[in-house]
């Protein structure tokens, strides 16, 4: 039987090898392969990673996050917060045009805020906007949000495609979501769900010429496959998202992979409301057990660092100061004696199925770091929906998370940390000082007091331990030697395949 | 009754079955449409936005409006739309499953042809050292998952011969045969891999029953050349096992061999259903169940 098979495969990779001679690739077409597709269209409803992927390169919000993490131009050109911190006022771009060439309007950003602020949208990005109270547009190329108390964050989650600029016509219409229409530099031509997207460069595009003709992003499931379609040289550029593929990159030598440190963060929640880990002195026992550079180098084979709460580089401190980010097993021993639990407890943890792809092997590891203070730890796996259902009702004693990180800490905690945050029943902890940090971080617009706080944030929430921060990991693409300029951006943004060339 | 009367009074029972089945489960999973399509960022949706939201996917009402709703609709001959794609589930439906029947009878004719040789030569050279290597390949292929096969053919090819069937952009049969074949050839073979173990095992044990026979012993010795004997009087009835487990076998293969699907990127059934699951598009897990139910 080995013999057959093996003619048959020699046969197929004849007829594979004519059919590659017989149809070359289109030279500036970008192809691309990414292994978890767009789950829809409407810019402002989505949030999955690859939907916000997609959405960056059709449409654009009034302004963008550069690869430094600064605020840049895209609709709007220029920004600027009143004296008192309570109007926040854009001059659009006079040259932005949606992909149909009718030029982008005061009046379709004033529409775009009013739809995520509409709760019948059922927009999730809305949260970061209720300071906005009403929007003016005094003339053709400005426009004014004035809000109800001073919010440093709202511009940087202005600079999300969650708040992109839609069209006002086809808000009225209804038909955000089932037509696509933006001011980015492409235009999905088709998106066959999980299979395949076909974009082409928006010609009417403010932000210049575009590298190539457009490009072609396909499925493919399985990252193995994608590797090998990367080798193979079917694709020329590719997201990946196991650390353990993305390692095998550099061993092709006409491969390059590009590793680009995220803001998103992989934590260790508690459950500080129920049991043993009510005690403060359990939890820091838990911090103090946990060796946090072991789990990386285990889990993630090292391909990532050791972070306290704030990931953001204008924000992050070295965390070695914080509580036990040097792990300290006698203290942590200690520290559970002192809290009446030397004999240790049972708990567990809820962890998902390949989101991240390393989840099992962190629980794995943790479980066993754990062990080494009596915790005895099961892991409880599940798929990803049935993780994020119970992860949003709470219900868990731990849970292996990786969470999103935003380039403001207010917007990225304060649905956790503060008393009315739509996520506080997730935290499961908070206290006054948390909430009043959070605050005063809200309203201060000094930069340099604003770092004061958030590390003061930083310092108290890893002393109490209501969550164990880990590390940040990377955000990877690969790419051919064909491929040249890209430019990666911390918030995973691919906007610079927009400056991208495709060569022979 | 006889046999075809009583399967066609039963069958619309089964498929009814099978339906609040289907539909009763996929709700039960924990999760749905909105968390789905969110994630964790569904936690900070105001209850009128969920509301919102609950409405647009149809959430709002009874299970048993739901499903009463989708009966009436099927009666008509409409499955419903899928949230995924924006369409009517039919549709979704109707070019998904000409791949994964293309698949199916590929990976068939693969295994028909690999297997029922090697059976017969192992079972006409019985207990001799050939015989025991046909016997150790068709163990290893039938034990061997199809996700192993298929990543080390991928591997294989992608690195010592530097080429690969394309991935990721599927030309339909009718398009352009050719380039749907270099497609499908690989999974195919990695399907029929497994299944050509199989039939290589039945059709060497049934040859070897058969070949044991009286009227077999009957023919030789009416002087019947060997080669007439095996293919002549022996393999047909041979085959009558192997007949019934490929038909068994091309069942499972039609309800969508999802592993080699996804591997290989194929836009299948399989795939679409398990899509469908990861992304709780009700309507399109439960007319796809339903369909690959009434096909097999």
């Amino acid at each position: 039987m080995g013999r057959p098979r093996f003619k048959n495969l020699v046969s197929a990779v004849a007829v594979a090898a004519a059919l590659g001679a017989a149809f070359p690739a289109t030279a500036a077409t970008l192809n691309m392969a990414w292994s978890q597709d767009a789950t829809g269209l409407d810019p402002h409803k989505q949030t999955a990673f690859s939907s916000l992927r997609l959405l960056e390169l059709v449409y654009e919000p009034l302004v963008r996050t550069d690869s430094d993490l600064n605020i840049a131009p895209a609709v709007a050109t220029s920004w600027e917060f009143s004296e008192d911190g309570q109007t926040l006022t854009f001059k659009l771009d006079a040259d932005a045009k949606f992909s149909n060439g009718n030029k982008v309007m005061t009046s379709d950003v004033k529409a775009s805020f009013e739809r995520i602020l509409n709760e019948e949208t059922g927009a999730s990005a809305r949260a970061n906007f209720l300071s906005i109270e009403s929007i003016d547009t005094p003339d053709d190329e400005t426009v004014v949000f004035n809000l109800s108390q001073p919010d440093v964050p709202l511009l940087t989650a202005m600079s999300s495609i969650n708040a992109a600029i839609l069209p006002a016509g086809l808000i009225e219409a209804g038909m955000i979501g089932t037509e696509t229409l933006g001011s980015g530099p492409f235009v999905l031509d088709s998106w066959e769900p999980n299979s395949r997207e076909v974009l082409s460069v928006n010609e009417n595009w403010a932000g210049g010429a575009v590298g190539v003709d457009g490009i072609n992003i396909s499925v493919l499931p399985d990252e193995t496959a994608i590797l090998a379609a990367l080798r193979t040289d079917q694709v020329d550029f590719a997201l990946i998202n196991d650390p353990l593929v993305a390692t095998l990159v550099p061993s092709n030598p006409n491969l390059s992979l590009n590793r680009e440190p995220v803001l998103n963060y992989h934590v260790l929640q508690l459950n500080a409301e129920e049991g043993a880990m009510t005690e403060e002195k359990v939890r820091q026992a838990i911090s103090c057990a946990i060796d946090r550079q072991d789990v990386l180098d285990a889990a993630l084979l090292g391909e990532g660092k050791v972070t306290g709460p704030l990931t953001m580089p204008a924000y992050a401190s070295d965390p070695s100061d914080l509580l036990c980010y040097a792990p300290d097993l006698e203290k942590a021993k200690a520290l559970m004696a002192e809290a009446g639990y030397e004999d240790g407890f049972s708990a567990s943890v809820i962890a998902a199925t390949g989101e991240p792809p390393t989840a099992a092997a962190e629980a794995q590891v943790i479980q066993s770091q754990l062990a080494e203070i009596g915790i005895d730890l099961e892991i409880e796996m599940m798929e990803l929906n049935v993780y994020i259902d119970r992860w949003l009702k709470g219900d868990f004693d731990m849970a292996v998370a990786l969470n999103g990180g935003r380039t403001d800490p207010y917007t990225m905690y304060n649905r956790y940390w503060t008393k009315d945050g739509n996520l506080a029943h997730v935290a499961h902890y908070g206290d006054d000082m948390l909430d009043s940090l959070m605050q005063q971080g809200r309203v201060e617009t000094d930069p340099e007091k604003r770092k004061e706080i958030f590390a003061e944030f930083s310092k108290h929430i890893t002393d109490v331990s209501p969550w164990i921060w880990l590390y940040t990991g990377y955000s990877y693409t690969a790419a051919n030697d064909k491929v040249s300029g890209f430019e990666a951006n911390p918030t995973g943004s691919l906007f610079g395949l927009s400056a991208v060339t495709v060569g022979e | 009754m006889n046999y075809l009367t009583r399967r066609l009074v039963t069958f619309p029972v089964v498929m009814l079955g099978v339906s609040v089945l289907v539909f009763v489960s996929i709700r039960l999973v924990p999760g749905d449409a909105i968390t789905a399509m969110l994630g964790t960022e569904a936690g900070l949706l105001t209850p009128a936005q969920r509301a919102s939201l609950e409405t647009y996917f149809g959430m709002d009402q009874s299970w048993f409006g739901q499903y009463w709703h989708w009966l009436g609709g099927v009666l008509q001959g409409n499955l419903g739309i899928s949230v995924t794609y924006g369409r009517p589930v039919l549709d979704v439906i109707l070019r998904v499953f000409p791949l994964t029947l293309e698949l199916a009878l590929l990976s068939m004719i693969v295994a028909l042809a690999v297997g029922l040789p090697a059976g017969v030569y192992a079972a006409t050279h019985a207990e001799r050292p050939s015989d025991l290597i046909v016997r150790i390949v068709a163990m290893v292929g039938q034990s061997t998952p199809s996700f192993v096969v298929a990543l080390l053919a991928i591997y294989a090819l992608s690195v010592w011969f530097g080429v690969l069937p394309a991935m990721g952009t599927f030309t339909p049969l009718w398009e352009d045969p050719l380039k749907n074949l270099a497609q499908m050839i690989l999974p195919a073979l990695t399907l029929g891999f497994a299944f050509a173990a199989a039939v290589t095992r039945i059709s060497r044990s049934a040859m070897l029953d058969i070949l044991s026979d009286d009227y077999i012993r009957t023919a030789r010795a009416k002087g019947v050349p060997a080669r007439s004997v095996i293919w002549h009087h022996a393999l047909p009835n041979a085959l009558i096992p192997v007949v019934t487990v490929s038909g068994v076998e091309f069942g499972y293969l039609l309800g969508g061999a999802v592993i080699v699907e996804q591997v290989f990127a194929l836009p299948g059934l399989g795939r679409t259903v398990l899509d469908a699951i990861l992304q709780r598009d009700y309507a399109l897990v439960q007319g796809a169940c339903c369909s690959s139910r009434l096909i097999s």
